[in-house]
This record gives C-alpha cells, sequence and structure tokens, in this order.
C-alpha cells in the first residue's frame, strides 16, 4: 500500500448526462493529514465525498481510499472509514446512545464491544450526561457531536467530514474544531473534510484543495497558498525625510517597495518573519521607524485570485439552505 | 479499523429494531393506525345495518289490504270467489322475509351480519395504511440524509429496503390483531370452523401481503424526494385498491369493470383468506387459491422492488 490513504485519478461525474459536478479530479491525501476540500456551495465538494464513500459511483476516473477501489471494493471501503454527513442524520425520536448503537449495529459490531465503544466516544464528544436523552432535544452543536461519536464507532482509518460546522454559532464551530484535532491526535487517523469556511480550512488543515466548477484550482498548504500570491503587505513610516527604499529592497525576501509620500508600502514573502529585519536594517543606518503594519493574506484573498470570485459572496445562501431545512424539521415535529 | 463482520440478518434487524422503537415510542401514532378503522368499523359496520334492512321487523307496518281471487287460481283449484284476509297475508310475508332475508346475506356476503363482513374488511385497510406510510417513511429517511448515512455503511442494500418491509408487516400484524379484539368485542361471529390455528394463518396472510405492498410504495418511493408528492401518489392508489376489491362489497354484486379490477387486486385475497380463516366456514380449496395468489403478488412485487431498489441505491 502506497502511503497515500486517498488517491483519485480523473475523477468525474456526470449527472443526467451534462451536469459535470466533478471533473477530472487529480489528488490525493496523506497518511494522518487533515485534507480540506474548500469551495463554494455546488463546486462539487459533497459529489467527491459521496463519490468516495461509495454512495454515488464515479461516470469516469478512479478512486482508491486506503488501496481499495471504491467502485470495486465498496464494501471494503465501507468498513474503514467513518462519516460524518453534513446533515443531522442522528434519529431524533431515539436517544444519542441508541443512535450510536444503531450505527455499531450497521457495522455488525456485537454488543458488548458496541456499548464499551460507545461509552468511550460519548465522553470523548462529552455527551455522557446526556446519552439517555432524545436527540431532539439536543442543540445543532450537540447534534454535530453526536455525528461525529456515530462516525467513529468502526474505529475508522480515515474519517470524511462533510461541511462539519455548517449552520454552528462562532463559539460551537471553534469548538467543533478542538475536537476535530483531538480525534486526529488520539486516534492518529486521517481526516477528509470539505467546508465553505476560509477560517476553517485556514485553522484545521493541513492541505487545502480549492475547488470550483468541479475542478480543482490549486493545492497545497493554507501557507503556501497564502504565499503563493507574492507575500504580506508591510507598511511602515520613518522619522526622517529620505528615501530608503533602495535600503528596504536590500533586504532578503522584500518583493517591492512603493514609496506613498513618506508611507513605504512594502510586499515580502514572510511578513512576520522579514518586519524585523527590515526595522534592523534600518536602525543600523540611523533612521527610526515610526509606525508598522502587517496584513497577511487569507485564503479570501488566495480565492480572489484563483477563482476572481469572493468566497464570502456564497455564504448567503449557505444561511438559507439551513434555514430550509429547519422549517422542514419542524414541520415534520409538529 | 472495523474487525467485525455485519451479516444480513444483523443489519435487518438493527433497521427494523430502530423503526420500532420509534414506533413505540409514540403510542399516538398506534392510536392514530387503529381508530381510523375503528371509526369505519362502528360507523359503517353498525350503522349500515344491512341484516336489518332485509328483516321481517321492516314489514311490520306495512297494511296488506284483502285480497279477493277467483277460486280457480288456488291449488287445488275451488269454485267461486276466495278472499284472503289482509291480516293473515301480512304475517304470511313476514314469514316469508324472515326466512327469506338472512338467506339473502348469506347468498350475497356468505354471513348473514354485515358487520362481520366489513369488520374483516378492516385488516386488509390496516394493511394498506401500514404499508402506505413505509413508503413515507424512505422519503424521510432520504430528505433527513439518514439514507445516505445507511449507505456510508457495510450494510446491504438489500437489508435497507428489506427492514422497511420487515417493519411493516410486523406493525399491521399488531395492528390486525388489536382490529379482531375490538371487532369481536363489538359483535364480530365466527364461523363453526374457526379455531385459534387459525390465526397464525391470518398473520401469514397479513405478513404477504404486506410484502407485496411495501415493496410496491418502496419502489415508489425510492425515487421520490418530496413526502407531497408520494403522499398524492399513495391516495390515488389506495382508494381504488381499497374499493375496488371485496373489503366492503361483494365482488359479485360488481359491475364488470369493477369487477375485473377487483379479481386481480391482491387485497381481494387477503380479505377472502381472512374471511376463509373466520367468519365464513372453511373453503380449503378457496384459500389455497387466496394463498397462492398471495405468495406470487409477494413474490414477483419484491423482486421487482428489490431490483429496482438496488438500482437507484447504487447511483
Amino acid at each position: 500500500m502506497s502511503e497515500n490513504v486517498i488517491e483519485t485519478e480523473g475523477l468525474t461525474k456526470v449527472f443526467n448526462k451534462h451536469l459535470k459536478a466533478v471533473d477530472h479530479v487529480n489528488f490525493s491525501v496523506k497518511q494522518g493529514e487533515i485534507f480540506g476540500f474548500l469551495g463554494p456551495n455546488g463546486a462539487g465538494k459533497t459529489t467527491t465525498i459521496n463519490m468516495l464513500i461509495t454512495i454515488l459511483k464515479p461516470t469516469e476516473g478512479k478512486a482508491s481510499v486506503l488501496g481499495f477501489d471504491v467502485a470495486k471494493q465498496n464494501v471494503a471501503v465501507r468498513n474503514v472509514i467513518g462519516v460524518v454527513p453534513q446533515e443531522y442524520t442522528a434519529d431524533e425520536d431515539l436517544t444519542g446512545l441508541e443512535n450510536v448503537l444503531l450505527c455499531s449495529d450497521l457495522y455488525g459490531i456485537p454488543r458488548s464491544v458496541a456499548k464499551e465503544r460507545a461509552a468511550d466516544l460519548l465522553k470523548l464528544v462529552e455527551l455522557t450526561d446526556f446519552k439517555d436523552k432524545r436527540v431532539e432535544t439536543y442543540s445543532g452543536g450537540m447534534r454535530r457531536r453526536l455525528e461525529l461519536a456515530c462516525g467513529l464507532i468502526n474505529r475508522p482509518k480515515v474519517l470524511f467530514l462533510d461541511e462539519p460546522t455548517l449552520g454552528l454559532d462562532v463559539q460551537t464551530r471553534t469548538a467543533t474544531w478542538n475536537y476535530i484535532r483531538k480525534l486526529k491526535k488520539e486516534y492518529g487517523m486521517t481526516l477528509f473534510m470539505t467546508t465553505h469556511y476560509l477560517e476553517e480550512a485556514d485553522a484545521l488543515c493541513d492541505r487545502v484543495a480549492i475547488i470550483d466548477h468541479g475542478k480543482i484550482i490549486v493545492v497545497g498548504t493554507p501557507e503556501e497558498l497564502k504565499h503563493s500570491l507574492g507575500g504580506d503587505i508591510i507598511t511602515l513610516n520613518i522619522k526622517e525625510n529620505s528615501d530608503v527604499s533602495d535600503l528596504i529592497r536590500s533586504v532578503e525576501h522584500v518583493k517591492d517597495v512603493k514609496n506613498e509620500d513618506g508611507s513605504y508600502r512594502i510586499k515580502a514573502e514572510y511578513g512576520e518573519v522579514t518586519a524585523p529585519f527590515i526595522i534592523e536594517v534600518l536602525r543600523r543606518k540611523g533612521y527610526t521607524v515610526t509606525k508598522l503594519m502587517l496584513t497577511e493574506p487569507t485564503l479570501n484573498e488566495v480565492y480572489l485570485e484563483y477563482t476572481g470570485r469572493s468566497m464570502r459572496d456564497t455564504e448567503e445562501s449557505a444561511e438559507a439552505f439551513r434555514a430550509q431545512r429547519l422549517t422542514m424539521r419542524r414541520a415534520r415535529g409538529g | 479499523m472495523n474487525e467485525y463482520h455485519a451479516g444480513r440478518l444483523h443489519g435487518i434487524w438493527a433497521l427494523t429494531k430502530r423503526e420500532l422503537k420509534k414506533w413505540l415510542k409514540e403510542p399516538i401514532i398506534l392510536f392514530m393506525a387503529i381508530i381510523q378503522p375503528v371509526l369505519w368499523m362502528g360507523l359503517l359496520g353498525k350503522a349500515m345495518n344491512l341484516n336489518e334492512m332485509f328483516s321481517s321487523s321492516n314489514l311490520g307496518n306495512i297494511n296488506v289490504p284483502n285480497i279477493t281471487l277467483p277460486g280457480s287460481a288456488l291449488i287445488p283449484a275451488s269454485s267461486g270467489i276466495v278472499t284472503i284476509s289482509g291480516s293473515a297475508l301480512s304475517s304470511l310475508f313476514q314469514n316469508v322475509f324472515g326466512n327469506l332475508g338472512p338467506s339473502v346475506m348469506q347468498n350475497i356476503f356468505g354471513v348473514t351480519d354485515y358487520f362481520s363482513y366489513m369488520a374483516i374488511g378492516m385488516i386488509s385497510f390496516i394493511v394498506m395504511f401500514t404499508t402506505m406510510f413505509s413508503g413515507m417513511s424512505i422519503v424521510w429517511d432520504r430528505r433527513l440524509g439518514f439514507l445516505n448515512k445507511v449507505l456510508s455503511t457495510p450494510v446491504s442494500r438489500g437489508a435497507i429496503i428489506f427492514s422497511k418491509v420487515l417493519n411493516a408487516a410486523l406493525r399491521a400484524m399488531f395492528q390486525a390483531t388489536i382490529i379482531l379484539i375490538l371487532a369481536v368485542i363489538f359483535g364480530l361471529q365466527v364461523s363453526s370452523t374457526f379455531n385459534v390455528l387459525n390465526i397464525f394463518g391470518i398473520y401469514a396472510a397479513v405478513f404477504l401481503l404486506c410484502v407485496g405492498l411495501s415493496s410496491v410504495f418502496l419502489a415508489l418511493a425510492l425515487r421520490s424526494t418530496k413526502q407531497e408528492t408520494q403522499m398524492a401518489i399513495v391516495n390515488l392508489i389506495n382508494l381504488p385498491l381499497m374499493f375496488a376489491s371485496n373489503t366492503f362489497y361483494p365482488i359479485s354484486m360488481m359491475p364488470w369493470w369493477i369487477k375485473s379490477i377487483a379479481q386481480v387486486n391482491p387485497v381481494s385475497y387477503l380479505t377472502d383468506a381472512v374471511r376463509q380463516l373466520t367468519v365464513l366456514p372453511l373453503d380449503a380449496s378457496a384459500l389455497m387459491l387466496d394463498f397462492t395468489y398471495l405468495s406470487i403478488f409477494a413474490a414477483v412485487v419484491s423482486f421487482i422492488g428489490i431490483a429496482l431498489s438496488w438500482r437507484y441505491l447504487t447511483k
């Protein structure tokens, strides 16, 4: 087996013979990393994940998980993966514990083993106190954690998370990130996740693939992607009146300097390391730095650079989607 | 890594257990399912009192005039004019109708009281409505993402479908038991050939129709993502399925075009099988025909249903 846990080659999914949801996607996920698929709604993230977790058949191309072909050895794949879907799939009429045990039954785990694992997992996601309460009484964050527990019941080697924090508030989102980090650390597993939150991809993922219109546009670590834009922006002012552009340009990693009426706009790689060097160089020549500002590019700028669109534009529709789903859930309860 | 193997039966049972648990946790659902056939039994079975309509008591107020006949019309013929008093005639008619009524009922319905006839029809009613909801529940499972989650586990695709079928069958069998008990309390008269073992026969017949009908409804539901569509479809199917059968009226009295539907309608065969086992004097060859038809229907339709579900569940 290669060290790549997930590998795809020309992976394509066409719906209704003309809608290319995923278009010849190639990527690989290394053992033990958190790999993120970043893109707006409708970019093909969920379709990709659904092909990897064997609930959709690829129209073209190949994908393998831990060396098992997703199309031909789907049962083998299902046994080694865990899935945390985008929706809250836990049965609202059952308790948290009953839900986890139901998942364990679907993997054929004997009841005695399942009970032990369920207890451990519920403890891990801090739901032990609520395990005998019906899921309909759970909050969004609790439901998400329950989904995590269900996804882990078969001790998966790879965990797939589809939009793990969709619709959660900022605090719950941060808490969920912590659970995900804990999982990676405690179980040493590989995580594949999709998200359309830039902060999430930045905070959690070791490597990110930006996907748009079914195609992967760029793959790299969040740092690499940000640096690929040409670096950070350092803005500084000095007390003296002389032009120091050439002096600043001589510092390593500085790419471009512009003197805008005594305020210097410097484009530099690794801004946080380069800025102190610039100050040091200026000070040695007797100049005094009066003001300094460091702006790091975010993934939003990366996204903008590669797709020509801002990621933020797409977030509103996600909220609308979530609101619609809530309404439906209420309709069901009533 | 999952070192265990998910057996076929294990998966079916786990998913069936989920549905049964949900069901048991909401007694109101059971109540609502039962109340409707009970209302039908009371309002139609009791209020529409067919046997009373055919009975002699309705003739009590008829004033039959004296009748005058030529003596030659009598057997043996007598001479002159003969007069028969109205009171003698009316007691004569009462006597005739008193005997005629039950035998008309007997000829049309096979039993002398309509309630016993239609109460058994309510078992078919409960089967139809329970299986209809098994179709609805897979639409819900799809909408809420539960279906996708189950599909990502090693559980067999057939198990997903079969657990729904099994769940519908178990529910229907339980509800049929309640309906039968209530019917007996309300005055269902079992035939002389009834014995306790027949109850297993009833269960077997109910099970067969459940397998058949829930396969139909599940196959219809598989592609639908909206419960409204599914609701419209099942309502469209259920009404003719119920009335173009022997649930309420005997097939022999129907016009030819309803008769031809009723004769292929599997609901007719379940109703007849249960009637044979309860209120009718058992006709072994008719019962054999019922079971054969129900078995073939269940086998063919569930085969198609599972084949279709396999196709749609592995997109």
